[in-house]
């Protein structure tokens, strides 16, 4: 029935958003960085998985070995040289969140500037896994699927990491209360780069698997990083399984204002979630109170 | 309303202001027109960000929706300037300008300052997607062609006559309670508000106010293209290129924004006619520089230098002692 | 005569947490009254409710024969009520004679800049803060900035002032001089609702005291009275001390 075709490939595209907004919930929740370069390093994920798969046949699925490692490892050296600079000066977390917003702005135009030398602006793709599979009666793409699947495995596992051990647990205390943490022994500022450089292994890896189906090229990190930040923010700061339920009912939202309404709107669709959810509930649908 | 109470030495700056524009109104007479194109630009930057320093200076609200203003403005043009009369095609932009400013005004500014930033560096996305859906469906074409009979000399004019009136406006604003309003804002939102100030009703009229003057200066600038289209209009880097140049003169004086054109807008034309592969890398180095080295901006530099100086040469003593 | 400010069961809760549950309370005019109760019982909550930093979620505030709990902050505040914070908060790069013209220019009788400036002077010479009016108000000692905190609520012309903990942390000349300056404003005539936890202040200065535990009232009466009621002596000291 064509219902279920939208409501599937909505929660798929749900899914597949919550994967990417991943790893902003770690870099704005934990680092209170607001990283508006994010979405340069999903496309630089895609390039990458793009280059090894054209290069070598190497699988999108072992590509994430490679690609994440590389992004975490950048990601801490982006956080040690050009962040804690901008923490050690904020005279409070709201000036931090203005000042990584415009240093990440500048960020942004550096990573979308060196993609687009190397790779030129246009457009690139290739197929792995596109193969349909029947789920209640409707056809899904196999690569799609595995993509949504592999966001909740890993909403599942960072929530566990995060509940679970102590590491995650030093991790939330530094989210929480930055100020309190060191009390307790937490070195924030170690913790706060490891959050920061886990969410870039997160996005990098989210650009390797939506390669697989995706059509893209270096001018769309924009698009994601809007993306990622209407789900965090709609999904609650710092929570991650705020941040599935957020991608989810934005996935929908999306699906079926293509089928119903007009695909040329689904960006004001978006954003309209966003500010209806935030003058409802400013902190976001499982955001804890004010800081 | 505003200028009452004011004494001899409150009518300086004004009075610079008006003089200024007196002596540059006749250069499009002696200027070849590399130089009036360069001067066009540089004029339109100084608009544009002075505009922008009239809200998100005091405040500290970071907008990045300059560009969606100005197309909204480019688009008004197009649009109607060949259906309207020109002096009503101005008019009708500012309103156009000013009727979205308070939506998106009443909208986001009772959010904190990150989710208003986060949501105007969507909005030129935002309102490009609502365009071009809107002309495919009703127009049948994305693109339109613009022909107006508006001479780079008339172009220099409009913008010389804005900067003037927005230096002005922005003048009266900041001596007024409104002014001081958005001081107390940006100093600590809480205060002002158990202080008595209408925090909503202060940020939205002056984000109005500021978004006003963008949209006419995309109505203004419109006419130097002669085909337009949402992508072109919207550009991004328009945002970007302001947020710079502000932030490099300063935002906390009504002339620092000035200061920060000017060199940028030559040096953007430089970068852009002999690297345009790299410009984009070009300019992320710069505006990072700027954040990290000056994030006070020029106008930041002349006030420590003044304090360095007060103090080396010892505090004079207060008239009350 | 009509109180000025009273509570009808007001009541706010923080998701499981019942932070004022059905606080009724009834300040007259031109009283001194201090509110005073264990940390964690409501006092700052209460103040921010009457303040309109908080909505209630239910029972009622009438202030000047007005409903207030539902009005905004910058309404209460023209209204007639001005307060200071538990954390001094100070406009940091504003000189302290704007701090306070902030004040006068938006509180209950609203003038121009210029007035607000000129109105500024004699504020801070109340607080003995007026050789320094053009200093940066982030230069400022803690004890200045408190002080400096009361002269921009004062300069709201507020029929009510509620300071919240504006003694603590004082060192006993600082915390003499504080105790003379808020009686010197209740001589004026101003009603001041004081979250205290320093007894001695409340016992000098204070006609009434409420005593709040677990969101609730548990005691009222004067300060003798009230500190030595037997609930008031369990909730400070637990069952074994009572």
């Amino acid at each position: 029935m064509f219902l279920v075709d939208v409501i599937l490939s909505g929660l798929i595209l749900g899914g597949i958003y919550a994967l990417v907004a991943m790893g902003l919930s770690l870099q704005y929740g934990v680092a209170r960085i607001m990283n508006l370069a994010y979405g340069e390093f999903t496309i630089a994920g895609s390039f990458a998985a793009y280059l090894l798969f054209s290069a070598s046949g190497l699988s999108p699925i072992l590509a994430l070995a490679v690609a994440m490692p590389l992004s975490f490892a950048l990601n801490w050296f982006i956080y040690r040289l050009l962040m804690t600079p901008l923490v050690r000066r904020a005279k409070s977390p709201g000036a931090l969140e203005v000042d990584s917003i415009l240093a990440t702005f500048g960020l942004l135009f550096v990573v979308q500037g060196i993609m687009l030398v190397v790779f030129g602006g246009s457009y690139v793709s290739y197929s792995y896994l596109a193969v349909p599979v029947d789920i209640i009666g409707s056809t899904v793409a196999l690569n799609r699927l595995l993509a949504a699947g592999i966001a909740v495995a890993i909403a599942l596992g960072l929530t566990l990491f995060l509940m679970r051990t102590r590491i995650g647990t030093a991790v939330r205390a530094v989210s929480v209360n930055p100020a309190a943490a060191p009390l307790v022994g937490i070195d924030t500022t170690t913790y706060a780069a490891f959050a920061f450089a886990l969410g870039g292994a997160l996005v990098a890896g989210s650009g390797v698997l939506v390669s697989m189906f995706l059509t893209f090229n270096a001018a769309m990190g924009v698009v994601f990083t809007m993306k990622a930040l209407i789900v965090v923010i709609m999904g609650g700061v710092g929570n991650i399984f705020g941040a599935l339920v957020a991608g989810l009912i934005l996935g929908l939202a999306e699906a079926l204002t293509a089928a119903f309404l007009d695909s040329g709107l689904t960006l004001a669709v978006n954003f309209a979630l966003f500010l209806g959810i935030l003058l409802v509930k400013p902190t976001g649908l499982f955001g804890k109170a004010a800081r | 309303m505003i200028a009452r109470n004011w004494t001899l030495k409150d009518w300086a700056f004004p009075l610079v202001v008006l003089g200024g524009a007196a002596l540059l109104a006749p250069l499009p007479a002696v200027a070849g027109s590399y130089w009036m194109a360069l001067l066009v630009n540089i004029l339109m930057y100084s608009v544009l960000a002075t505009a922008w320093a009239l809200f998100s200076g005091p405040t500290h609200y970071v907008s990045l929706a300059t560009a969606a203003f100005f197309g909204l403005g480019a688009y008004t043009m197009a649009f109607l300037g060949e259906k309207l009369p020109l002096p009503l095609v101005y008019p009708a932009a500012a309103l156009i300008g000013a009727v979205v400013a308070t939506v998106v005004g009443l909208s986001t500014l009772r959010l904190s300052g990150v989710y208003f930033v986060i949501f105007t560096f969507g909005l030129a996305e935002l309102v490009r997607q609502l365009v071009t859906w809107g002309e495919a469906k009703f127009g049948g074409t994305v693109g339109r062609f613009v022909f107006i009979d508006v001479n780079q000399q008339g172009i220099f004019w409009m913008l010389l006559g804005l900067l003037a009136l927005v230096l002005l406006v922005g003048y009266a604003i900041q001596r007024s309670r409104l002014g001081w309003a958005l001081r107390a804002i940006g100093e600590d939102e809480t205060v002002a508000r158990h202080s008595g100030i209408d925090t909503t009703v202060s940020k939205v009229a002056v984000f109005v106010v500021s978004a006003t003057f963008m949209t006419v200066v995309g109505a203004v600038m419109a006419p130097r293209w002669t085909y337009i289209d949402p992508s072109i209009a919207f550009n991004p880097i328009i945002s970007f290129q302001v947020l710079i140049m502000a932030l490099l003169g300063g935002a906390a004086r009504l002339y620092g924004p000035i200061l920060g054109v000017v060199p940028l807008a030559i040096l953007f034309e430089i970068l852009q006619a002999n690297f345009p592969n790299s410009f984009s890398i070009l300019l992320g180095l710069t505006f990072l520089v700027i954040v990290y080295f000056v994030p006070n901006g020029v106008v930041g530099l002349i006030d420590q230098g003044r304090d360095k100086i007060a103090r080396a040469v010892g505090r004079r003593p207060h008239p009350a002692e | 005569m009509q109180p000025l400010i009273e509570l009808h069961g007001v009541s706010k809760s923080f998701g499981g947490l019942k932070a004022v549950a059905g606080l009724t309370a009834s300040i007259p005019r031109g009283e001194v009254v201090g509110l005073v109760g264990p940390n964690g019982s409501g006092k700052t909550t209460a103040l921010n409710l009457i303040t309109g930093n908080l909505t209630a979620d239910s029972g009622a505030i009438v202030f000047d024969g007005r409903n207030i709990e539902r009005q905004g902050a910058h309404r209460i505040a023209r209204a007639g009520i001005a307060r200071t914070f538990q954390l001094v908060r100070v406009m940091p790069t504003m000189t302290l004679a704007e701090n306070v013209a902030i004040g006068a220019m938006f509180g209950a009788q609203p003038c121009s800049p210029a007035e607000a400036q000129e109105r500024a002077l004699p504020l801070l010479a109340r607080v003995g803060l007026a050789a320094r009016a053009d200093q940066r108000a982030a230069s400022l000692t803690y004890i200045d900035q408190k002080r400096l905190e009361l002269a921009r609520a004062l300069a709201a012309h507020p029929q009510l002032l509620l300071l919240d903990e504006w003694l603590a942390g004082l060192n006993p000349t600082e915390l003499k001089d504080g105790i003379a300056l808020i009686a010197s404003l209740a001589r004026d005539g101003l009603t001041i609702v004081m979250v205290e936890h320093v007894m001695d202040a409340i016992r000098a200065l204070c006609s009434r005291c409420i005593v709040m535990n677990a969101g609730t009232k548990i005691a009222e009466g004067t300060p003798a009275e009230a500190l030595a009621d037997p609930d008031v002596v369990k909730a400070y000291l637990g069952d074994d001390d009572a």
